[in-house]
């Protein structure tokens, strides 16, 4: 006994040290993993407010490219909506079908308070929070395609693991096929994902637009993604297709949470059949 | 000034110069200096040891909270400043550590300068390391290491020099 605490005593600080390194490999180990409310995650009062004041600063840099965005975003959606007047005065007989008005997504503005993109696991932070309505688990885009998916959810903020994260998997298809694949990344250009699983019957070509698959309650359908940039055919079958990215993942600002309304009934009934 | 309040503040200066400056450099469009290990450089030998690794520790972790890395900074940390007194013992001549004195910027200048690369290569290791957790990304790491390391060497001398001035 007496052996034990004089070794204890004599190697104190040793073991202290290993304590807490062991501590820090579990966290580091946690962050690997695909995996909800970590607790070292940003998503909090304090980083959340530190980042919100930076950001304040650094978005004067911004401003041009947030405007022109925004400006791209709504000509774009006024010509939509220019076009679904003259549809509905073609047939101009008004019918109020409450089935029709059946809303599936609804989207939230938020700001993109610290992103990141040099790292191998990036998540961003915005400023939106469970106050706000937001959950785990909730797609975010912008006008340009896809950013990332929430995480881990305070009252005020919440973080986004981005699509630049090696954890990333989300499911894509081709714009003029229905064959989908899941796009990931292997962490060298930030402008530049990795689309896999795609099935040798597809026909792709340099060029070809990639947009969300739909087949998850996370994104709908249709949301650009990117271009194909260039692929390799190997043993019958495609190796490394590189997608060229709309946006540009080191300069985001404004962006907007997607909430879907049919999610919970669609996980409800994806249970079930999985439990049967 | 008090030395607990000194330090108080440096770790959380620190831990602020980090994550409003450091973190957003990006040379070369990935190259973030890691300046907060200076800490462990500037840190009294005399202390206690304990709260030295305690407060190491914290720091390193305040860090990953605002980067959502995990443990990854604390890890690093944690590990160079543990090793910090055996590097100095082997550095260093007996009669050289003289704990109530000694002071970082007394040492002679090349031993200065061995004292803190080998302490930026070492954490920097690691951080990248547990980052791309990976044996297969090993000449990544190294070269991120390497272009990192000289960054933060740099930093790191030019702001003992400041604080230096500053007395």
């Amino acid at each position: 006994m007496q052996q034990i605490v004089n070794f204890i005593i004599k190697y104190k600080y040793f073991l202290f040290f290993l304590l807490l390194e062991f501590v820090a490999i579990i966290f580091t180990i946690q962050s690997h993993s695909y995996h909800k409310s970590k607790f070292v995650n940003s998503a909090n009062f304090i980083t959340g407010g530190i980042h919100k004041r930076v950001n304040s600063f650094k978005e004067f840099t911004y401003l041009k490219v947030y405007n022109e965005q925004l400006l791209e975003e709504n000509t774009r959606l006024k010509n939509i909506l220019s076009q679904r007047l003259n549809d509905s005065i073609e047939n101009s007989i008004e019918v109020i079908d409450t089935v029709k008005y059946f809303q599936k997504y609804s989207y939230l503005f938020a700001k993109v308070i610290h992103n990141q993109y040099h790292n191998k696991y990036n998540y961003l932070t915005i400023d939106k929070g469970s106050r706000n309505g937001v959950q785990p688990d909730q797609g975010i885009i912008n006008s340009k395609g896809i950013i990332g998916i929430t995480n881990s959810v305070s009252n005020n903020y919440a973080t986004v693991l981005s699509i630049l994260n090696e954890n990333s998997k989300i499911n894509v298809r081709l714009k003029n096929s229905y064959y989908f694949g899941s796009l990931s990344w292997d962490g060298d250009d930030y402008n530049i994902l990795q689309l896999i699983d795609l099935p040798i019957q597809a026909n792709i070509t340099k060029g070809d637009t990639i947009i969300t698959g739909g087949k998850s309650t996370i994104f709908p359908e249709g949301i650009p993604v990117g271009t194909i940039l260039d692929f390799t055919k190997e043993n019958n079958a495609y190796q490394h297709i590189n997608i060229k990215l709309f946006n540009d993942m080191s300069a985001i600002g404004p962006v907007s949470i997607i909430n879907n309304f049919d999610k919970a009934e669609i996980n409800v009934l994806e249970n079930r059949v999985s439990n049967e | 000034m008090n030395d607990v309040i000194k330090y108080f503040i440096l770790f959380f200066a620190l831990i602020l110069a980090q994550i409003v400056v450091f973190n957003n450099i990006l040379f070369f469009g990935y190259i973030n200096p890691l300046l907060y290990i200076l800490f462990v450089i500037i840190y009294p030998l005399k202390k206690d040891r304990g709260v030295f690794l305690l407060l190491s520790f914290l720091l390193g972790l305040g860090i990953d909270f605002f980067v959502n890395s995990g443990g990854i900074n604390a890890a690093a940390l944690l590990f160079i400043a543990y090793i910090r007194l055996p590097l100095l013992k082997g550095l260093l001549n007996k009669n050289e550590i003289d704990f109530p004195v000694f002071d970082v910027n007394k040492l002679p200048f090349l031993k200065l300068i061995s004292f803190i690369a080998i302490l930026t290569f070492t954490h920097h290791f690691i951080v990248f390391n547990l980052e791309y957790f990976k044996l297969g990304a090993i000449f990544t790491v190294l070269y991120r290491t390497f272009l990192t390391s000289i960054f933060t060497i740099i930093l790191i001398i030019f702001s003992l020099l400041l604080m230096n001035r500053g007395k």
